[in-house]
């Protein structure tokens, strides 16, 4: 307990990082640590490098855009808290964390500062908006080509991989304008249960 | 809803009735043949106990009638017995089949009265049917056979049960509940073992129940034998109650792997309960034996699901026999198993498990349906005859009742369930992120059902050892019956009543699919980014390992290359070409269709699109000839396209999708359809015209009786008439429908068809929908899936002929099935 709290001594308005995100202290710790030892040259920011440097997310097909979202947009570098608040998207979902209606105004005035506006902690948005590049609410079809092109690696032809996208662009697609949108996504993925079955488990 | 209701209860209360005749008639035809059976069979029995007596008689009575022969034969010539009867000769051979036809007649049976099996599980029918048979058997004063065997058991009837379960088990959710399932299924076995056990004990110390013989080890070895959850029961009740995935596969692999804890604790009392003390060192090499009865059996199962992959990797030139490699590899990896007293049943999982993705991708789509067919007939006539005989053996039995021992049993079996459950759901749920309720816990609690596995075990007791054998044994049967009967018919009303949440259908779309794996590599990246080794991490090692090296060792030519993703699709674009095939629709204008082209860049072999150029060929007899082969096979193929799954009847596919446009597509193919009737007939071939597949199935099924009854019940011109397909018009090359021709049935038929369309719509509609409601008993299903069906079925069918014909929707698509499935 004693280096808990020491190391939760050195960061700053951590009791509000907490709060926000819902992380317990052992897990502020831990993220920290980690965070310091991705940090090479200790400057307190990590950079893009930085992640590239994690040589299993370099095998990662979606390695890049995993490491895109850390940063916002015209930004090069994420300091501990931005990083720690992104990866709370990936806790579970959690009934004992106090939900919006309890602390309303906290939340979402500080969430608004993120990269994703509206958010709700889901992790279904967070993939959407990795698939969605442009951010334009739609995933269209070339970034699922994209999408597909790096993760089947290659191995495939193009003619082939744009069947794929125009099956699965028909296929989600309801209001018929060849694109997928964040509520066509939603409900393709509503039998998977996601937010249950894919999280992280050490970061409830 | 209300109409269809009120349209079909007359016709239906009457078939009922019928039905119900015809299966009374059945019973008791069957009850003869087994009864003048059991009678003939006996004194053969009780021979065969002592078999080398037997063999002496026989050939006693072979060397008798040769002397009698020859001694004859000096003075008058016998004439030669031109019929003899020698039913020994088939004697047990004949028996097991007719007790498989018995079976098989049954399930039938039980299929044929919808409301029955709606109420009752199909199980406790089958155990009533046995109670009937033995019933019958005794009352005829013959000795009834010990048919629930324990080798018989073990080596014959459970295997094909749990193969089929080990190779169709969802590894997905099966693995992310594994903590959970092996805390129930260890942890929860060793303490509804040792409680009851330790319990019953001290209840036969009290006096006046006059137990106070029994000691603690048999005590103890009782426990460990009744408190193992069976995979059998399990299976039968959950089945039927379609209950979500997650509840379905806690308490089915609770039922799986218990296996290794029962096989343990079953040998150790064994041991012990002879020698009488029991040292900590004993339990530490309990401990050791558990974690190498199950290893091992992993391990075991594990090589030979390995080898077989490997084999089917060399198949590709003899398709005929890749099904049994599957059989065979596993059935040997179950023996192995069960040799060194490893628990089979871990292995026979972990082998169906393994095999599965390799072999799948290496043998023909023909051989696939065909390792699936054999698997659900195999297991479903194993679980029903295991019913059946569970209840001839409790007529059998020598039985020693004892209302204490048997009341407390009960109540005991019950309690430490259900303390069990709830205790290690306490510590569970601090692990879990999807918290188990108190409804799962429940039904976790009450699906606990226990089987033949632990009457086997009783069975299997030495009555030298265990002079309370027959009691032990009593108990058992009535601790079976009673979760069979009680908790298995009121699970489903329960599940109802707490709305526990049912199991969806199981539609997997390539939306999900890709989601999925984008969704598997993110977390495994932010994983990664925490430095988190958790169980994404994992996961993706052994995926990546999985595609660097084994796949390639396993999986021959180059479609180990193929990703998942990749074959997926195939296999989805694949299903609907199929059906878009049979449905006679699609293949002709390509261009209505933007995925039908999408699907030709992928495998332009599939549907040419000069087929449509094919069309218009001249025929000769030969090919007519196999025109109707083919659509006669095509009509089956409609019939078996089923909408959920079921374990007892083939599986729909779980890839079966895009149906709503698919939908769409079919109703332009259908207005396409009608333009191109009008103004081409030539393009109509004298088909057997469409029938809706339950009509088929049931003339198959039961021949006349259902004719006439079908044609009593209907308004709409009996269907029936246009099944014999007849050449229309002999000795013309050409297939020309003259839609005048009076000889032509079938040319009026489709005349018929367009005129009164929109009569027939809703009488065939209702009478489809209601027979197939009855057909496939508990299915869920909603009102408008078979509508949508028949209409589509309707729609489609409007010129199925030719492209039947032409494009065989077999799967012959793939390359590898070039060659014709029989060599």
């Amino acid at each position: 307990m004693g280096s808990t709290n020491s190391t939760l001594s050195k960061i700053p308005n951590v009791e509000e990082l907490m709060q926000e995100t819902g992380f317990t202290p052992a897990h502020i710790v831990r993220l920290y640590d980690r965070f310091e030892a991705l940090d090479k040259e200790k400057t307190g920011h990590l950079r893009p490098q930085d992640f590239g440097a994690i040589n299993r997310l370099a095998m990662n097909p979606i390695g890049d855009r995993i490491i895109g979202a850390f940063f916002s947009p015209g930004q090069e570098t994420v300091d501990f808290h931005s990083f720690v608040r992104i990866l709370a998207h990936f806790r579970p979902a959690d009934k004992k964390r106090p939900k919006d209606p309890s602390m309303p105004e906290p939340v979402n005035s500080r969430t608004s500062k993120l990269k994703y506006p509206p958010l709700v902690f889901s992790l279904i948005s967070v993939a959407f908006q990795l698939y969605d590049q442009d951010k334009d609410g739609k995933i269209s079809r070339a970034e699922l080509l994209q999408v597909l092109r790096s993760m089947l690696e290659m191995q495939v032809t193009e003619e082939q991989l744009e069947s794929i996208a125009d099956r699965t662009i028909q296929e989600a697609d309801l209001d018929k304008d060849d694109a997928i949108s964040f509520e066509e996504f939603r409900k393709s993925l509503e039998k998977v249960n996601i937010d249950h079955k894919m999280s992280i488990r050490f970061l409830r | 809803m209300s109409v269809r209701v009120a349209l079909h209860s007359p016709t239906g209360s009457r078939s009922f009735l019928e039905r119900g005749l015809l299966l009374l008639v059945m019973l008791i035809f069957l009850e003869g043949t087994v009864l003048t059976l059991g009678a003939a069979s006996s004194p053969d029995i009780s021979a065969q106990d002592n078999t080398g007596g037997g063999h002496d008689r026989r050939d006693d009575h072979r060397g008798i009638a040769g002397s009698h022969e020859q001694t004859n034969y000096t003075y008058t010539k016998k004439a030669f017995p031109v019929l003899s009867l020698d039913y020994h000769h088939i004697q047990v051979p004949f028996e097991i089949s007719l007790w498989v036809l018995l079976a098989s007649l049954m399930k039938l049976g039980f299929h044929l009265i919808p409301r029955l099996s709606g109420i009752v599980p199909e199980s406790c029918l089958l155990i009533v049917v046995g109670l009937l048979v033995g019933g019958l058997i005794k009352l005829a004063g013959e000795e009834v056979p010990p048919v629930l065997d324990s080798n018989l058991f073990f080596l014959c009837l459970l295997p094909p049960i749990i193969l089929d379960a080990g190779y169709f088990l969802p590894i997905r959710p099966f693995m992310e509940n594994i903590g959970t399932i092996l805390m129930f299924a260890v942890v929860g076995t060793l303490w509804n073992a040792f409680f009851v056990g330790g319990l019953l004990y001290a209840v036969c110390q009290i006096e006046g129940t006059y137990l106070s013989q029994v000691e603690l080890l048999p005590c103890l070895l009782f426990g460990s034998i009744i408190s193992a959850v069976d995979p059998v029961a399990v299976l039968a009740v959950f089945e039927e109650i379609h209950i979500n995935e997650l509840l379905h596969i806690l308490v089915f692999g609770e039922s799986l792997l218990n296996d290794a804890v029962t096989v343990v604790l079953y040998h150790l009392f064994e041991e012990y309960s002879g020698a009488g003390e029991v040292t900590p060192m004993d339990v530490v090499l309990g401990v050791i034996c558990f974690l190498i009865v199950s290893l091992g059996g992993i391990a075991v199962g594990a090589i030979y699901g390995i080898l077989a992959a490997f084999t089917s990797r060399f198949t590709s030139h003899t398709r005929v026999i890749e099904p049994l490699f599957v059989f065979v590899y596993s059935y040997m990896a179950y023996l192995s198993a069960e040799m060194f007293h490893l628990s089979g049943i871990m292995a026979l999982i972990a082998c169906g498990a393994v095999m599965r993705p390799y072999v799948e991708a290496n043998i023909s789509h023909k051989s696939h349906t065909t390792v699936k067919y054999f698997l659900k007939m195999w297991s479903s006539v194993s679980e029903t005859l295991i019913f059946i005989f569970l209840g001839v053996a409790t007529v059998a039995g020598p039985h020693a009742w004892n209302w204490t021992f048997v009341s407390v049993t009960v109540i005991l079996c019950l309690v430490s369930r259900v303390i069990g459950v709830v205790g290690l759901t306490f510590i569970i749920n601090k692990f879990r992120i999807v918290k188990l309720t108190t409804k799962d816990q429940f039904i976790v609690a009450y699906g606990g059902l226990r089987g033949a596995i632990a009457f086997s075990l009783g069975y299997l007791l030495n009555k030298d050892h265990f002079p309370m054998r027959t009691m032990f044994l009593t108990a058992i049967i009535t601790e079976i019956f009673f979760t069979v009967f009680v908790q298995g018919m009121t699970i489903k009303p329960l599940v109802d009543l707490l709305a526990v949440k049912k199991k969806q259908e199981a539609k997997r779309s390539i939306n999900e699919e890709i989601h999925t794996q984008f969704l598997d590599h993110l977390l495994t990246g932010i994983e990664d980014i925490c430095g988190h080794y958790g169980h994404h991490h994992w996961k993706d090692k052994l995926n990546r390992f999985n595609k660097k090296y084994i796949k390639k060792c396993l999986i021959a030519g180059e479609r180990y290359k193929e990703p998942q993703l990749i074959a997926f699709y195939h296999k989805m674009e694949f299903k609907q070409a199929i059906e878009l095939v049979e449905s006679g629709g699609g293949v002709k204008l390509p261009s209505a269709m933007p995925s039908q082209v999408s699907m030709q860049n992928i495998q332009p072999k599939k549907l040419p699109p000069a087929v449509a150029e094919r069309a218009l060929p001249q025929f000769t007899k030969g090919r007519e000839e196999e025109i109707r082969k083919i659509l006669r096979s095509n009509l089956q193929k409609t019939r078996q396209r089923l909408r959920s799954y079921n374990r007892h009847t083939l599986v729909a596919d779980p890839f079966e999708d895009g149906w709503n446009d698919f939908l769409l597509k079919k109703q332009r193919m259908i207005e396409l359809e009608k333009k191109m009737t009008e103004m081409s007939n030539y393009l109509t071939v004298p088909a057997a015209p469409p029938d809706s597949p339950t009509m088929c199935r049931a003339r198959l099924a039961s021949g006349d009786d259902f004719k006439a009854e079908k044609a009593g019940a209907k308004v709409i011109p009996d269907p029936n008439a246009f099944y014999n397909i007849k050449a229309s018009s002999e000795g013309v090359p050409t297939i020309q429908v003259d839609l005048a021709s009076p000889q032509s049935p079938d040319s009026v038929n489709m005349l018929n068809e367009f005129s009164k369309r929109g009569a027939k719509d809703q009488g065939l509609g209702q009478r489809e929908v209601a027979t197939r409601d009855e057909d496939q008993g508990l299915m869920m299903k909603p009102s408008s899936a078979g509508k949508e069906e028949k209409g589509e079925e309707e729609g489609g069918n409007k010129n199925p002929g030719l492209m039947r014909c032409l494009s065989d929707p077999g799967p012959s698509n793939e390359d590898e099935e070039d060659e014709p499935f029989l060599p």
